[in-house]
């Protein structure tokens, strides 16, 4: 993927994001999930798991990572990496909230 | 040639251990009948102290569920006392009229608890602590809190005490001597102890001679001698058991203290045996399990044929209450031949005596640090002298040639025959033989086989220790056991903590439990969830961010992230205009594929998540609520047209696979729950490989349970018949409430079935009118908050969010 954006976008408000949870933000050309941890930290990872693209946005919010809904590999919403004995990572991208805004570039 | 008839009057550990033996030691030698004055089955009063403070359940201490009273051809009269020995005759006689006859009879009638005939001891609310009923009388009085007195500090006293103080009562414990446990400990010791109660809130009053309980209808108070008024809503009196001797003296049988017998267990009369803590032998009533074990085992020996000879034991105690460490074992009262080894280490809270008489351990305390307990007792028990340890004995067995401080190398270096577990009696020796002869790998299987801290379970440290030695890397002490890597509480134990704390949120959960996790994970806030909505229908909030994300969207998830929706048609009948009704959804929405289920319905697959609310509201506007296909919660009832249509059917099993959908949809299960109801034998809708079946007979519904179809095939078991359809359906309601409660999450009716003993299940369930009625009355309730129709719920806008992407960008592709 080379997808190289320059700027940031506005996707909207942590308050749209379930606490524990997450959201999806459709480009055009693919699917990212904006997750919202226990403690308001918000990441951004495209909506795919390394393993069988299992829709990430669906899965368990625990910690800093998500289930996938599909085969439970645990993926760091940090790093987009596989936990465990499991290798593989997703796209993650960077995330700045701005008062109430959160954002993804 | 007919076997010889045994007549065990008593169902205790001892008897119970007997039998053991003897079943194992030969087979089907004797005729076994056993009377039983409690109602229940043989469990293991050690551990009633757990069950008064919460940790443990009844169901935790059961040692012989009823499986093994049939594997064994045992007849088991519970709720019998026997109120006479006809010596003459050979028979015995029960307070229901039931005589039975014997060609030996083994009198195991246990110990009466002593009460202090003070005014107001008939009172209501004057408790012993002796059996299961005075715990269920305790833990009743309890639930209003309140104040506890206890009088009585030694080994049983003090465990109450706890026990009341951790169900929330003010308690206070009043003890005629000047110091507690003298019995066991020495002052020192005792000091140290009454310190960490009195900081675990237990008030202590030492030099207190009861004079009077006060109160007119029931408990009010006590009253002692000094003048000093205590109010309390309860009494425990825990100053001392007699042997419950008066069944042997009415017969003629000796009867010193306790029944008299000789080293081979018998009484005066060559075909009686006297067993537990009824019995005295060599002048001594023993009243700790380990010795009544040992004289068990020579009782059976007897039994088949042996020559077996019990010659008495030496015993050691240690105090069950969270967080103290007690070991007290022999003689350590003070004398002229004798010299002691004192150790003190005042921060620490240590603090250690050892008594020697001719160069030998005859006694020891230990409090605070008492991994070297068994080891002490060991030499104790083995007479060996100690000159040349002298100097580090004191220090224990890992300063005993400069072996390491590796925790288990005190461990590894016992002797084969040191004893591990007391209470049964077991070495290190055969633990450690059995784990490699038969291949052990769990705590668990090696209590079944060798029974090594099978019983107060306060040497599971070393038996674990003993496994991590002979099995190296490959044994982990917490293999399955605990529910996830975010805590090491097992399903069963965070159940029943969740109701002893009365915990109702997630947070509270873990926090209380010590949670090593921040908030959990996928496996263990699923099976959280689901135990608060059980245990709390009424007041929990359902955490949706906690469900997995087939029940939080109420469809299933297919491999390409796409759904799939299952209406229900109740009993598996639908109509013209169903059918018309799901032929336009599937146009309408352009639905990829539409399946028959095996559960007698329609599945629609591959709708997008954006579409399913408008799938939904088109469904709903046909009549059609959600299917639940994807619920650990009831599925499908499937039915057979019964004797609407088909020549065979005995009873309308359509209706009554309605009439059960209808009532218990929207209930949450540990696991999925899928029905069936055939209307005759020939059992068209599979009735017999479901969770709950039917099978309807003329004489009306028998009712089957625990089958699996799935990774596992199973027939199912019969719960029982009912006569009338009302009935059916609040045995299965009850039946799935019972499993509502107990489950683990994830667990399967016929795995819940397989750990609770179907017996159990049939008993609370068939028998048990007033158990099964509150199951019944407890899953209306919980149908209040469930019977929701979530479909329904989320056409009209709940859960918006979920449905709808946050945002779509514009973007000009990059590439």
């Amino acid at each position: 993927m080379n997808t190289h954006m320059k700027s940031w976008f506005d996707v909207g408000s942590i308050s749209d994001i379930p606490r524990r949870g997450a959201r999806c933000v459709k480009t055009g050309t693919m699917t990212v999930a904006v997750f919202r941890t226990a403690d308001d930290k918000v990441f951004a990872l495209e909506d795919k798991c390394p393993h069988r693209n299992g829709p990430l946005s669906q899965g368990i919010v625990h910690d800093g990572c998500v289930t996938c809904p599909l085969h439970n590999w645990v993926i760091s919403l940090e790093t987009g990496r596989a936990q465990g004995a499991d290798e593989g990572a997703t796209l993650s991208f960077p995330v700045r909230l701005e008062g109430i805004a959160s954002s993804c570039r | 040639m007919s076997r010889e008839k045994l007549v065990v009057i008593g169902n205790g550990m001892a008897p119970g251990r007997m039998l053991e033996e003897l079943f194992e030691k030969a087979p089907g030698l004797y005729d076994v009948t056993i009377f039983n004055a409690e109602p229940r089955v043989n469990y293991d009063r050690i551990m009633l102290s757990p069950v008064l403070s919460g940790e443990k359940a009844y169901e935790d201490i059961i040692i012989h569920g009823d499986d093994w009273y049939r594997d064994h051809g045992v007849t088991l009269h519970r709720g019998a006392r026997v109120s006479g020995i006809d010596r003459v005759a050979k028979t015995v006689t029960a307070e229901n009229g039931i005589t039975v006859s014997y060609d030996r009879l083994v009198i195991a009638t246990g110990s009466l608890p002593f009460i202090i005939p003070v005014p107001g001891h008939q009172l209501p609310g004057v408790l012993a602590y002796r059996d299961l009923d005075d715990v269920e009388k305790m833990l009743d009085i309890a639930k209003n809190k309140g104040k506890a007195i206890v009088i009585g500090a030694g080994l049983l006293g003090l465990e109450a005490a706890y026990g009341l103080k951790r169900q929330g009562m003010d308690v206070t414990v009043v003890h005629l001597m000047p110091t507690i446990m003298e019995r066991q400990l020495d002052p020192a010791a005792a000091y140290l102890l009454e310190k960490a109660l009195t900081e675990r809130g237990i008030n202590i009053i030492t030099k207190a001679d009861t004079k009077a309980i006060l109160g007119t209808t029931r408990v009010e108070g006590v009253e002692l001698k000094d003048g000093r008024i205590l109010d309390g809503d309860m009494v425990v009196m825990a100053v001392g058991i007699r042997p419950a001797s008066a069944l042997a003296k009415e017969a003629g049988v000796a009867v010193n203290r306790g029944i008299v017998v000789d080293d081979g267990m018998m009484t005066s009369d060559p075909s009686i045996y006297a067993l537990g803590e009824c019995a005295e032998h060599r002048g001594t009533c023993y009243g700790l399990v380990a010795p009544l074990y040992e004289s068990a085992r020579v009782l059976a020996d007897r039994l088949c044929g042996g020559s077996g000879e019990y010659g008495g034991s030496v015993v050691n105690t240690k105090l069950k209450v969270t967080g103290i460490n007690l070991f007290s074992a022999g003689d350590f009262a003070e004398g002229d031949d004798r010299e002691e080894i004192v150790l003190r280490d005042a921060t620490a809270g240590v603090y250690k005596r050892l008594v020697l008489k001719n160069d030998r351990i005859i006694g020891a305390v230990l409090y605070g640090e008492t991994a070297d307990g068994p080891w002490y007792f060991d030499l104790m028990k083995r007479s060996v002298p100690v000159t040349e340890m002298r100097d580090t004995l004191i220090f224990g067995q890992s300063y005993q040639g400069g072996t390491t401080l590796d925790p288990r190398a005190a461990v590894a270096a016992l002797p084969a025959e040191a004893e591990i577990c007391g209470c049964n009696g077991v070495c290190k020796g055969k633990i450690v033989d059995t784990i490699s002869a038969k291949g052990l790998t769990t705590l668990d299987d090696v209590r079944a086989h060798t029974k090594a801290s099978a019983s107060c379970g306060s040497c599971t440290g070393l038996v674990e220790q003993l496994m991590s030695i002979t099995l190296g890397d490959a044994f982990n002490p917490h293999a399955v056991k605990p529910m996830c890597g975010c805590t090491d509480l097992g399903h069963s134990d965070v159940r029943r903590l969740i109701m002893a704390k009365q915990l109702k949120t997630i947070p509270a959960v873990m926090q209380e439990l010590e949670w090593k996790t921040s908030c959990g994970c996928a496996k263990c806030r699923p099976a959280l969830n689901y135990y608060l909505v059980c245990d709390w229908p009424d007041e929990y909030a359902d955490d949706y961010q906690s469900r997995f994300i087939n029940e939080r969207v109420h469809a299933n998830i297919q491999k390409d992230g796409t759904y799939s929706v299952v209406p229900r048609m109740w009993g598996g009948m639908t109509s013209s205009s169903e059918l018309r009704a799901i032929a336009d959804v599937v146009d309408k929405f352009e639905i990829p594929a539409v399946k028959v289920t095996g559960g007698q319905r329609i599945d629609m697959l591959g709708i997008r998540k954006e579409d399913l609310p408008a799938v939904w509201a088109d469904l709903g506007k046909a009549g059609f609520v959600s299917g639940q296909a994807y619920a650990k919660g009831l599925r499908t009832v499937k039915t057979c047209v019964g004797t609407d249509w088909c020549r065979f059917g005995t009873q309308d099993s359509t209706g009554l696979g309605i009439r059960i959908e209808k009532f218990m949809w929207g209930s949450w299960t540990p696991a999925k729950l899928k029905m069936g109801v055939s209307g005759c034998p020939r059992n068209c809708a599979e009735a017999t490989c479901k969770d709950i079946g039917v099978i309807c007979v003329d004489s009306g519904f028998e009712i089957h349970f625990a089958g699996a179809a799935g990774l596992d095939i199973k027939g199912t078991e019969v719960l029982g018949l009912v006569k009338t359809e009302d009935e059916a359906l609040e045995y299965i309601v009850a039946l799935t409430q019972m499993y509502r409660e107990q489950g683990h999450y994830l667990e399967r009716i016929y795995k819940w079935a397989k750990r609770t003993g179907l017996d159990e299940i049939r008993r609370q369930i068939m028998t048990d009118t007033e158990k099964r009625q509150g199951y019944y009355e407890r899953f209306v309730l919980s149908q209040k908050v469930a019977q929701v129709d979530p479909w329904s719920e989320r056409v009209s806008g709940k859960d918006k969010h979920e449905f709808k992407p946050m945002s779509e960008l514009k973007l000009e592709a990059a590439e």
